[in-house]
């Protein structure tokens, strides 16, 4: 027991910023009791990425968990405070009186509501809480037109949410400029048309006279230069201001224009009191960003367990996608430093805008602005922040490097932050993969770097590469020693070259024989493209394992035997066949978890005959020996169940029947539930489609497996035609992409842009290659043959499943014994008894 | 077809004739069994031919004439279709570990005719 006094903490306000604070107390408060007062009806949640709350399914926002609250010893009162006392120490709430030793004030801002005639008009909102979002989401559904008023940072996360809503939306700027804050007029112009193109309309240089309203209700706008526009909903987004009122009406000294003054070490003019985020003044300035906020509130965490951190100001550098443009400004990009010099490049073609402020000398990157794209952002930034001397020029660091060159990549000292929201050094990086996290996920779990907003996610991948490199790890994509491609690039050069043989593409890209890395890759990627029966003589020898033999090894080189039952729907017929099969050839059976009927120990002379059996009752391959579509496992849906509200098994079947024998890097495997108690485990798998009453919701990129991923969804409430289409899109371009054996969940995680950009290629159609896509699979489907069907009427085929080539015997290494009244592969010790001897000297 | 010749009088290995050349897919193996003993024969170039067991000591079946052929740094190779332990085939040796070895055979063609010494 510590015989110290205990020391009470109470924390004001659990926004972005307070949640960061307790975070960055927790396990170094031995002696200390903490409080925090909570506003708003939830605890801390992601406000910087409030308008994905609109998105479907809703994220999980949520940062702060009262689970571990609880865990780091922080008591929660979900009540406002009301008035601070401080001679005596005790901040009051509406019902109670709350001690203090210290006192942290985390208290954010309001939104800024300029005084404009109707303001208080039905239809009116603010942008800033959950409440205010789910208000503007249910006004929305009675409204035809909407007005953002603001066209900084926030006005255009407002102006896409309501777009999203289905709202003709205007943005009205008082600048010439949207994003003045960040944005120089030039790079505004561009932002400007892009925001246009998507059906935004854009009003700058324009100030709002009234708001104009019928009943009480918004009807439309006047500005001040006597137009007009009709809109029943206006959203304002005129800017924050700092929330000071307690600590105003408690004495503490504030700005002239409002914000709790602070110093160093965050300190008010109390100096048991502090001050962080949106409410706090630094040398006359507000931080408007969440980054200087988290770096305040580990200041004072710091300070309160004994170190000796400052707060000195902050970087106002901001990288955001807005509208799915990018956007970034860092630095002085306004260019006002003294003796300063810019340079530009845009390009007009692909939309882009590049400005860099440089010394006067030209050495030196003091700021920027971008447009159109941010892939560079890191680099310049880190330059900016380290005022490190350019590396060869600044030319090259604007003009974008010619195909296949590389762009100069200047190295990065070791002291430059990498993540500005976590504040995550180089040299920190660096050191965690000398320390074994090699990878993004790993770097993310134990450094933090990229887990705020994510953009620097790329230069931590790109740090995480050049640090293996110095380690002396072999840190490549290519396929194996035979190819230097990885099989993205090999897919592209078969494609586009038209080779139909492996030996064309070793012969022209390749060194050696091969090996059972790229053999199987390329003839998987032949299978996608072209789809010949993939035993033809110059494709046999290529196949992995099972493919070779059109069924699945099992241990004692025998196989199994799966027939394909689409959606796992079969007659009474079929099943008696499937048991006499295994009866006539003394087969082991079970049940799989993709509702079909595996056969095992099926010797591989035997397996042209089971087949044949097969094919005569009407079954065909399974591909359950391919890396290929497996099945689409279905429930029940409205044909019986009581809670169904669409076929599930039709259209399983209907999928099925499309995507056999579709070959892929992985096994893919769907899911068709018809409603949403998911019972065929849609979510878990490769496609998942869930019935809804309006249509069918597809979910993407799941597995069960090793590593059990979660689908997510990629489209709502689609008809049976778009969501064939969006599948078709989806499979053609995870085929294309991905590298061997990835699955889709994988293949996602490590999709640049992630679930947002795969939105983009397969719903918007953003890189224009849908009709592509969907006219490879066309010809997929158009060319699909059994397999075993094309085995069976080939006699030189046949041959080939004799297990020697010189006499019809069988191995008499594979010996079965008896289980559970079926057989199974004898085990070693067992094979002693039973053998009597074994070849295999 | 029917196994030939056993042994000759001293025990000591014959040549057995196989298959055709033609039997074996360039790039493939087969299995055939000589004298008793399951051989993998392998075509690694049009008229190239090795012979090892077909017995794979890692898993313990025979399957090593079911594996995909292949060259690791210049050595012809074949990786066993169970587990993909690399085995080279003019020595029979495990890659990653020579000590570890398969049993190797004799082998040539003759008149488009497959012969295994075993």
């Amino acid at each position: 027991m510590s015989t110290q006094p205990t020391h009470r903490l109470l924390v004001i306000g659990n926004g972005m910023v307070g949640h960061k604070f307790l975070e960055a107390l927790q396990n170094k408060t031995h002696n200390m009791e903490v409080t925090v007062l909570c506003e708003e009806p939830r605890l801390a949640y992601d406000r910087v990425h409030l308008s994905s709350y609109f998105e479907k399914p809703r994220p999980d926002l949520a940062m702060g968990r009262i689970e571990d609250y609880q865990s780091w010893g922080v008591r929660v009162v979900m009540e406002k405070a009301t008035h601070i006392d401080r001679e005596n120490k005790t901040v009051h709430t509406g019902s109670r009186a709350l001690k203090y030793d210290t006192l942290v004030l985390a208290t954010g801002s309001y939104p800024f509501v300029p005084p404009i005639a109707g303001k208080e008009g039905q239809g009116c909102f603010v942008y800033r809480t959950i409440e205010d979002l789910e208000a503007i989401e249910g006004y929305a559904e009675q409204a035809t037109e909407g007005v953002v008023i603001g066209g900084g940072l926030l006005g255009l996360e407002a102006a896409g949410a309501l777009k999203a809503l289905g709202v003709k939306t205007h943005v009205v700027e008082f600048a010439p400029c949207l994003m003045p804050v960040q944005v120089d007029e030039q790079g505004g112009k561009l932002l400007k048309k892009k925001i246009e193109q998507m059906g935004i309309t854009v009003h700058t240089s324009t100030a709002t006279q009234s708001i104009d309203l019928l009943d009480g209700k918004v009807k439309g706008l006047t500005f001040a230069d006597g137009r007009s526009i009709e809109a029943q909903m206006v959203i304002f987004s005129a800017g924050i201001r700092p929330r000071d009122e307690l600590a105003r009406a408690s004495g503490l000294a504030v700005g002239e224009r409002g914000g709790i003054s602070i110093n160093e070490n965050c300190q008010t003019s109390d100096p048991s009191i502090y001050a962080i985020g949106e409410c706090a003044l630094y040398q006359g300035r507000i931080y408007g960003l969440v980054a200087p906020g988290y770096t305040m509130a580990r200041v004072v965490a710091d300070q309160l367990t004994g170190g000796e951190s400052q707060f000195t100001g902050a970087d106002m550098s901001t990288k955001l996608k807005l509208l799915g443009v990018d956007v970034g400004s860092f630095g002085d990009a306004f260019g006002q430093t003294s003796g300063s010099e810019e340079m530009f490049f845009t390009d007009p073609i692909k939309g882009t805008y590049k400005k860099l402020v440089l010394s006067s000398d030209g050495k030196k990157v003091l700021g920027g602005v971008l447009v159109g794209d941010t892939s560079d952002y890191s680099t310049l930034h880190s330059m900016f922040s380290t005022g490190m001397d350019i590396p060869g020029g600044a030319e090259h660091l604007l003009v974008p490097a010619p195909a296949g060159g590389t762009q100069i990549k200047a190295t990065l000292p070791l002291t430059a932050t990498v993540c500005s929201c976590e504040n995550v050094s180089k040299g920190t990086i660096c050191d965690a993969v000398a320390g074994g996290a090699q990878d993004i996920a790993s770097l993310k779990k134990c450094t933090k770097a990229g887990t705020g907003c994510g953009g620097c996610v790329p230069m931590v991948t790109d740090i995480l590469k050049e640090q293996l490199l110095a380690m002396g790890q072999e840190v490549n994509n290519h396929l194996c020693e035979h190819f230097s491609y990885s099989r993205q690039e090999l897919f592209d050069l078969i494609r586009i070259k038209e080779y139909r043989t492996f030996q064309d593409v070793l012969e022209h890209h390749g060194q050696g024989l091969g090996c059972e890395i790229c053999k199987p890759a390329v003839a998987s990627i032949l299978a996608s493209l072209y789809n010949e029966y993939i035993l033809k003589k110059e494709h046999a020898p290529l196949q992995d394992t099972n493919d070779r033999f059109l069924a699945n090894m099992q241990r004692d080189g025998t196989y199994s035997v799966v027939p394909r039952v689409a959606g796992g729907e079969i007659t009474p017929e079929k099943l008696i066949v499937l048991g006499e099969v295994a009866k006539k050839y003394n087969l082991y059976c079970k049940i799989t978890g993709g509702q079909r009927i595996d056969l095992f120990g099926a010797r591989q002379e035997q397996l042209p005959l089971i087949w044949a059996d097969l094919i005569a009752a009407g079954f065909e391959s399974g591909h359950a020996y391919g890396k290929s579509l497996r099945t689409v496992k279905t429930c029940v849906g409205e044909t019986w169940c009581r809670y169904g509200v669409q076929d599930s098994t039709a259209l399983g079947i209907k999928l099925e029947e499309r995507y056999k024998g579709l070959r892929a890097p992985h096994k893919l495997k769907g899911g068709v539930s018809g409603c949403t108690r998911e019972c065929a485990e849609a979510q878990g798998k490769d496609f998942g489609i869930i019935a809804t009453e309006k249509g069918w919701n597809l979910y993407v990129a799941g597995n069960g497996g090793m590593k059990p991923k979660h689908a997510q969804l990629l489209a709502a409430d689609l008809d049976e035609a778009t969501l064939v289409r969006y599948l078709d899109r989806f499979l053609m371009y995870y085929i294309r992409t991905a590298d061997r054996l990835q699955r889709t969940s994988v293949w996602l995680e490590k999709l640049e842009g992630g679930m947002e950009y795969l939105k983009k290629v397969v719903v918007e159609d953003s890189l224009g290659i849908g009709a592509e896509l969907e006219a490879a699979m066309e010809q997929h489907v158009g060319t699909y043959h059994c397999e075993w069907q094309a085995t069976l009427s080939n006699p030189e085929k046949m041959k080939h499943f004799r297990h020697f080539i010189n006499t019809d015997e069988s191995d008499d290494n594979v010996v079965m014994v008896e289980e559970r009244g079926q057989i199974r592969p004898a085990f070693d010790f067992e094979k002693a008894d039973l053998l009597p001897m074994i070849s295999g000297d | 077809m029917t196994q030939l010749l056993t042994r000759d009088d001293n025990n000591q290995a014959v040549w057995v004739p196989v298959c055709e050349l033609n039997d074996i897919l360039l790039h493939a193996g087969v299995a055939a069994k000589v004298n008793g003993k399951q051989v993998a024969i392998f075509r690694v170039e049009e008229e190239v031919l090795y012979a090892i067991s077909n017995f794979d000591p890692f898993t313990k079946a025979n399957v090593l004439s079911r594996g995909i052929v292949g060259t690791r740094g210049g050595v012809y190779k074949v990786a066993s279709p169970l587990l993909k332990h690399s085995f080279n085939l003019q020595t029979g040796e495990y890659l990653d570990d020579p000590t570890i070895k398969v049993p190797t055979f004799e082998v040539r063609v003759e008149n488009g005719k497959v012969w295994v010494k075993g």
